[in-house]
């Protein structure tokens, strides 16, 4: 019998406001060890259907599942302790907060001696975190803000990473290095989904992908083949703009 | 004459500053103006007046007082047990009215609804202990005389050491404790603090027991240092105010810098405006605060 995916969302419709939904059933899933992008253009609902995995936005209809248990309308911090991690666009870290006390807010869930040893483990991963840890989060650049942001959500070891454009407002340089970073959970073991402006970047980066438009599926498939097909990028993510435009600048 | 218009401004701000902690966490972190709060501080201070009574039916002991104070142990008890009190009120206040506000309708009316509920506390106040001044003591105190000519009683030297016994536990509870760093996390950003794996409501439980526990022992300071009487907390309404926005609100250390500012400012005026005038120190100073630094002194500009 094949293993439930990590994460299932069938038919999902959600929205901020009562009878105004912003997704009409929109389906994907995501399974272990793969990094997932959920592209398309702005207003698409990309960030709507991140939110509304992580629970922070209410589903009036359909279903999330997380490896075959429904949690469908569970609290966002029962999530948390049941392994969905999030990354949201803006706001990601507590900026108020020191590097650490960020850290211990990540480890909520947690026993707090196993929240202690978690915070050793992800220091010895991402170093510069452990340098800074009594500075406020606020004081950090925006790539030691994403790594402190991710680091935040991997303190529970989440089977389902949720990024919410985590390259948004980075240099090239470091946007790459988080690249590396969401690689790497991936590698680990985790099911990563990935919302990303920089689409091509983001399809890199990925094994399979999804086209959202105005609410819905639009498209579905390997990462390489949504790459590769040029009508796609130009109907729905503005690749040959994008190149128009780096040609006449050139 | 000045050295002792500060210390009369230091004392009466610690008590404005302790009331003023729970506006100022309540003011963030609920998202809501609560006029209700000042009233915690009088039912703070009635409510230990009933188990200071109990505790004296239990014998000489608890009424014995401790060295040069007015009080005895019963009072220090009856002080923790309106802790828990007026804690039990904040909570049934937010589970009946503020908490279902919330869901249903917008912050402009869970405001109106607090100046519906201070009301309803301070006439109840009236209908249970009447309205006349009452006192938990009539031990009558010396002052002691301090360097300056400055003289003070020794339980308003009681209050200003407690204040600060207060203040280092929260200061410690808010850094220290998964519990406090999680209440400034949900005061900064509560749907990151849920993605987190902090259960908000919790929390929000915790800043009701904190505030009310605040205003309790507030309002139990000034029924000892003063007298009690229904409108206790609502001549304190302003100053609360004045001290939680001149602080920054969610800052522990700005609700107790504001109550000393607006403690010090309301005692040092009367030496250059007629004491009438008095009420309307915290209120100029709100104005000066809104106009030069909205956030407050510890508050985080909003980006």
């Amino acid at each position: 019998m094949k293993a439930p995916h990590v994460l299932e969302a069938q038919d999902v419709i959600a929205g901020y406001v009562s009878d105004l939904p912003i997704l009409h059933g929109v389906s994907i899933h995501a399974d272990a060890g793969e990094v997932v992008s959920i592209i398309g253009p702005n207003g698409a609902g990309k960030s709507t259907l991140v939110k509304a995995i992580a629970g922070l936005v209410r589903v009036s209809a359909g279903r999330v599942r997380l490896g075959g248990r429904d949690i469908t309308g569970v609290a966002a911090h029962r999530l948390a302790a049941e392994g969905v991690g999030y990354v949201p666009q803006t706001g990601n870290v507590f900026a108020t907060l020191t590097v650490r006390e960020n850290l211990v807010m990540g480890g909520a869930a947690l026993a707090k001696a196993d929240a202690l040893e978690r915070i050793e483990e992800i220091c010895a991963i991402y170093p510069i975190l452990k340098d800074r840890m009594g500075d406020k989060a606020g004081s950090l650049s925006g790539g030691q803000r994403q790594i402190l942001a991710v680091a935040r959500a991997l303190l529970t070891r989440p089977r389902l990473m949720l990024l919410d454009e985590p390259t948004a407002s980075l240099s090239p340089m470091a946007a790459g290095e988080l690249f590396a970073v969401v690689r790497g959970l991936a590698e680990d073991g985790a099911a990563v989904l990935m919302v990303e402006q920089n689409a091509k970047a983001a399809l890199r980066v990925s094994e399979r992908g999804y086209v959202l438009a105005e609410g819905q599926n639009r498209i579905e498939g390997p990462a390489a083949d949504l790459l590769a097909d040029e009508g796609i990028g130009e109907i729905f993510l503005g690749f040959r703009r994008e190149s128009a435009r780096m040609e006449d600048a050139g | 004459m000045i050295l002792q218009h500060i210390a009369d401004g230091i004392l009466s701000g610690a008590i404005v500053g302790l009331g003023a902690i729970g506006l100022s966490f309540t003011m963030k972190m609920l998202r809501f103006a609560n006029f209700s709060h000042s009233e915690l501080l009088t039912w703070g201070a009635y409510s230990a007046l009933v188990f200071v009574a109990f505790f004296s039916s239990l014998g000489g002991f608890f009424d014995q007082p401790i060295g040069p104070f007015s009080f005895g142990p019963g009072l220090l008890l009856a002080m923790l047990c309106a802790c828990v009190a007026t804690s039990i009120i904040a909570l049934l206040l937010n589970r009946f009215v503020f908490e279902r506000l919330s869901r249903t309708a917008g912050h402009m009316t869970m405001v109106f609804a607090s100046f519906g509920v201070a009301l309803i506390l301070r006439h109840m106040v009236v209908l249970i202990w009447g309205s006349d001044p009452i006192y938990y003591s009539r031990e009558l105190q010396f002052a002691i005389l301090l360097p300056g000519n400055v003289r003070v009683m020794p339980d308003q030297v009681f209050l200003l050491g407690l204040t600060v016994v207060v203040v280092i536990a929260l200061h410690l509870f808010m850094t220290r404790s998964r519990t406090g760093i999680a209440m400034r996390g949900v005061a900064e950003s509560p749907d990151l603090a849920r993605t987190s794996g902090v259960n908000v409501d919790r929390i929000i439980t915790w800043v009701w027991v904190i505030g009310a526990s605040g205003a309790a022992i507030g309002g139990v300071l000034y029924g000892m240092t003063v007298q009690l009487r229904p409108e206790l907390g609502f001549s304190l309404i302003l100053p609360l105010f004045a001290a939680a926005i001149l602080g920054g609100t969610g800052s522990l250390y700005g609700a107790v810098l504001g109550g000393l500012i607006v403690g010090l400012s309301e005692n040092l005026s009367v030496m250059i405006i007629p004491t009438t005038y008095k009420p309307a120190v915290p209120f100029l100073l709100i104005l000066a605060i809104l106009y030069f630094r909205p956030e407050g002194i510890f508050g985080e500009r909003s980006r």
